[in-house]
């Protein structure tokens, strides 16, 4: 059989331009070549493969066995590439001025997007994992380009032990259900699973805590998010940002296809699981957030917060179940990806302490960039007319329609308390004046800080309002499952 | 009306919503244009509430009318076909909450010209309130109700926060937390009766044509009085209330008192009284206990006060304790009266914080006993505030009488002993009401004082607007009382005569 290597062009245009970035830098005193064509070449590869995704959607086909190509894997590619752009547009100014090693730097965020996306394609366990790795290890590596701030170094350093302790787990799982399902590929599994094939179901259920822990590691599900605020607070900025949105998205979308695929017939034993992961992460996220002095903490805390809400997806898993967590997931990136970009554009001119307070004032300042933190502020929090409320509404829905009331009411408690701490962001930028001028006054922002902030803005209140497109491409996509 | 007037509401609610964002691209020194503008604007919205509230049709049979619908969401996952629709509609209910509405957004519109500090900030917070609480009175489907109902609660915070007074951080901070917390139940109450209809819809319509399980409408029943309760101020769940009104700026209060605390009785009636009729009957005593506490609690409480602005805060939870016990009586004439009660209290209370921020704004002082003889200061003002107190303590030939003789009726015929403690709680309102009147208005002219003008012209445009609302409903009630009437009889068809 042909293989058609067409289908993984996106792949391949993101692996190109990471290389010619790489290239470049290497002869850069040679060619004679300037720090902005980077940025540049990394913005030009995201966009062409968000592009030839698009053009890519409605196939499905398996390349070699291992890697599927449907409309799930181009909802990923779109997602994933879509962020890369926008960080890069919103956050090239900062990198500039704060990193050395430019090329590098977006050399290791074009790979990683691609283990992402490779961790969502891939049918089988061993590709997956390969993908996962690919993902970690250019996110180990970036989140230390900061090199002369000792914080940095020893945000890496965490990430590595213990991402690395993460990955060990996952693959023991792995490695245990494999030896159950006697076969690394998803289709196989899946039959296995369903006839009740399964060699030993100690294996299997040792297995199964094993890749659900290594994979709470990877997602930073409580209890196994101890690294995440750590890791946020001291990597640079927009390596937060891809932390808090790409890398999630990445090992959610696995997660679809592994537990809406293969493990579906054993949902009984990872059910359970699942349900525990998600209630502990929503409350204990949201509640630890409340007492953070520190932004990046604050977000980090509340990003672990948020998983709990997509978990809930999987706690009484269907078609609807899938496709409203995929929507809220959308909605979510949207959502955080604007905070972050905004944050990153404040501390491209300011100090960065990092702390709440340095937004004191900041609608007198800055009224556009106060205006667009605290509309993804109040989207995180499920406020009307932003992305969170309507993603979150569908996505409650879907689970009560499943059975499962009493885990939505725990979540939109959560949700409300999440409000609290969101709001003390908001509080000190509109009702303080700036009085001890921690914050630059009056400036204006670059062109493409606008453009990546503005567009992001307009995205997530017209999620907000007409989410329905989002929502039918997410159903698409996750009906390839089924 | 018919589908041409159903786009009127649709413009109703657009119109303040792309206000706000017009606003948003004006330069804020352009002060003038921005005064301008939202006089205009809200001329309209008042203009337009007027036509709808008057074009009501009496022939017509259904529930709703003025029905008007743009698909949403259709047939994706859980939601079936038509299931989330941009669909406007009214009863009479609506269209007399649409018209206090109208009436109070555009006193407060004029009021707020005074403000100095981000006047346009101000207006665009406002609107979007304002888009909120048109759209909540208007909406036909579930979804897009509780969106616009929760859109009216978020600019809040701000409002109170930046441009409040005393302790506004706190005022404001509970205030946002309490009716979020109320929402939650809301939430689960519009996740279970979506799951329990089984119609894939959130259309209220369709909805409230299925026939719910007794017990199920028992269960949820309690989680809509108590989640809309909370915004209406129901006791135990009113203590955001004194704190958020004493620290909100004088428009909000008016806003906030006058229509936003109703949003939380609409949505009793909207989903509670007309989807669940059953759970509706079977707490309907819950509902008139918790109404007469919130009632002589309210009245007991403003007795003690001597802050202006609290005690018409207490006097607010007294009042909307009478539109719960109303309600509870599950009769036609009750919940009349409730309506009514919603309404007079509207424009009476919006009144009495007009005046109050109008004399805050000059003395920066709201002690009722720092004050004495006052009438020969700002004769203009006493007498507003005169009408405004006598319309609070139900003298006949004001809004306040039409409305509670409705509730006492409706009260005394189920309950003679609570609608006794009822009419004491009247008897209550009078006494703080007078003391207040005698201790602010006469005695002697304290020099203290010298620096105090009476209203500005504004102010008397916009207390003139409230204050023959009151006369109007208070001598010729009868076209609130038509219509009202008829929308209970049609939608709550449960409700005794």
């Amino acid at each position: 059989m042909m293989n058609n290597y067409f289908l993984i062009l996106p792949e391949i245009s993101l692996l190109l331009t990471g290389m010619l970035i790489l290239f470049l830098d290497a002869f850069s005193k040679e060619l004679g070549v300037g720090r902005k064509i980077f940025p540049m070449l990394a913005i030009i590869g995201s966009l062409l493969s968000a592009l030839l995704s698009f053009l890519l959607i409605g196939n499905n086909e398996t390349l070699f066995d291992i890697y599927k190509v449907d409309d799930l894997t181009a909802y990923f590619r779109i997602l994933l590439s879509l962020i890369l752009c926008f960080l890069v547009i919103g956050s090239h100014e900062y990198n500039d001025k704060k990193i050395t090693h430019i090329g590098e730097y977006y050399f290791l965020l074009l790979t990683a997007t691609v283990g992402g996306i490779v961790m969502v394609a891939g049918v089988e366990l061993i590709t997956m994992y390969v993908g996962l790795e690919l993902l970690s290890f250019s996110l180990y590596v970036a989140s230390s380009s900061l090199i002369n701030d000792k914080q940095s170094g020893e945000a890496s350093l965490k990430y590595v032990l213990i991402g690395g302790v993460g990955s060990a787990i996952l693959l023991f799982g792995l490695s245990m259900i494999y030896g159950s399902a006697q076969s690394t590929f998803y289709n196989d599994i899946a039959i296995n699973f369903l006839n009740g094939d399964f060699f030993n179901l100690e294996f299997l259920l040792v297995g199964l805590i094993f890749l659900i822990a290594g994979l709470g590691f990877k997602l930073s599900a409580v209890p196994f998010h101890m690294w995440a605020p750590d890791v946020y607070q001291g990597a640079p900025t927009p390596v937060t940002a891809f932390l808090s949105t790409s890398s999630k998205a990445a090992v959610i979308g696995l997660l679809f296809r592994l537990l809406g695929g293969p493990l579906l017939g054993v949902i009984e034993y990872w059910q359970p699981l699942i349900i525990l992961l998600s209630v502990l992460t929503m409350i204990i996220g949201n509640l630890i957030a409340i007492q953070q002095k520190n932004i990046k903490r604050m977000l980090a805390y509340s990003s672990v917060g948020q998983i709990g809400y997509l978990l809930m997806a999987f706690v009484g898993l269907s078609s609807y179940t899938l496709s409203a967590a995929l929507f809220h997931l959308s909605g979510y990136l949207a959502t955080n990806l604007l905070i972050f970009i905004a944050i990153i554009i404040f501390y491209t001119k300011n100090k960065e302490n990092s702390l709440i307070n340095d937004f004191k004032g900041l609608a007198n300042n800055q009224p556009f960039l106060a205006l667009i933190i605290s509309a993804g502020l109040f989207s995180l929090a499920g406020m009307p007319l932003l992305a969170g409320f309507f993603t979150k509404f569908i996505l409650f829905q879907a689970i009560v329609q499943n059975g499962f009331l009493w885990i939505v009411v725990i979540a939109v408690t959560m949700s409300t308390i999440s409000l609290y701490y969101y709001l003390q962001i908001i509080k000190q930028m509109y009702l303080f004046e700036d009085n001890d001028n921690n914050c630059v006054s009056k400036w204006n922002l670059t062109p493409s800080q606008y453009i990546a902030s503005s567009l992001l803005f307009l995205l997530v209140i017209f999620i907000g309002i007409y989410g329905t497109p989002f929502y039918s491409f997410a159903e698409q996509s996750i009906m390839v499952l089924f | 009306m018919n589908e041409i007037d159903g786009m009127l509401l649709v413009s109703l609610f657009l119109i303040p919503l792309l206000s706000a964002v017009f606003l948003m691209l004006v330069p804020s020194r352009e002060r003038s244009f921005i005064i301008g503008f939202t006089g205009l604007s809200s001329f309209v919205m008042f203009i337009f509430s007027l036509y709808i509230f008057l074009s009501y049709d009496f022939s017509s049979t259904d529930q709703f009318q003025g029905i008007f619908a743009i698909p949403w969401v259709s047939d994706i996952g859980i939601i079936g076909l038509n299931g989330i629709q941009l669909k406007v509609g009214i009863d009479g209910i609506a269209a007399a909450m649409i018209l206090l509405t109208g009436i109070v957004i555009l006193a407060g519109t004029i009021v707020s010209w005074k403000i100095t500090y981000r006047i346009k900030d101000f207006f665009i917070l406002l609107y979007i309130l304002v888009a909120g609480v048109f759209g909540t009175f208007a909406m036909l489907d579930l979804f897009f109700w509780f969106l616009l109902y929760e859109t009216a609660l978020l600019p809040m915070y701000l409002l109170i926060g930046v441009w409040g007074s005393t302790r506004k951080e706190y005022g404001a901070m509970k205030l946002m937390m309490m009716l979020v917390a109320g929402s939650i139940l809301i939430f689960s109450a519009i996740f279970m009766i979506f799951t329990e209809a089984q119609l894939g819809s959130f259309d209220l319509e369709l909805l409230a044509t299925v026939d719910y399980n007794r017990n199920f409408q028992i269960l949820v029943f309690p989680l809509i009085a108590i989640g809309c309760g909370t915004l209406g101020a129901m006791f135990p769940f009113h203590a955001w209330s004194p704190d958020g009104h004493a620290s909100a700026p004088t428009a909000v209060s008016m806003l906030h008192a006058g229509v936003l605390m109703k949003l939380g009785a609409f949505g009793i009636i909207r989903l509670g009284f007309q989807l669940l009729p059953e759970g509706a009957a079977y707490w309907g005593p819950g509902l008139m206990f918790l109404g007469i506490v919130a009632a002589l609690y309210g009245a007991v409480s403003a007795l003690k006060q001597t802050d202006l602005k609290l005690m018409t805060g207490f006097s607010s939870i007294s009042h909307m304790g009478y539109v719960f016990l109303g309600l509870g009586t599950y009769t036609v004439i009750g919940i009349s009266g409730a309506v009514l009660q919603m309404f007079a209290h509207g424009v009476m209370t919006a009144l009495f914080f007009l005046l109050i921020g109008a004399m805050y704004d000059q003395s920066h002082n709201r002690d009722i006993p720092n004050f004495s003889g006052l009438a020969t200061k700002m004769p203009v003002w006493s007498i507003f505030f005169v009408i405004a107190g006598l319309a609070s303590l139900g003298l006949p030939g004001l809004s306040g009488f039409v409305a509670e003789l409705h509730i006492f009726i409706g009260v005394f015929q189920a309950y003679p002993i609570i609608g006794g403690l009822a009419v004491l709680t009247a008897a209550i309102t009078a006494t703080y009401l007078l003391r207040m009147f005698s201790t602010m208005f006469f005695g002697p002219v304290s020099s203290k004082w010298d620096k105090l003008n009476d209203m500005t012209y504004l102010e008397r445009v916009s207390a003139t607007i409230l204050a023959l609302s009151i006369l109007f409903l208070g001598l010729w009630p009868s076209p609130w009382i038509d219509r009202i009437a008829d929308s209970i009889q049609i939608g709550i068809p449960g409700a005794l005569m």
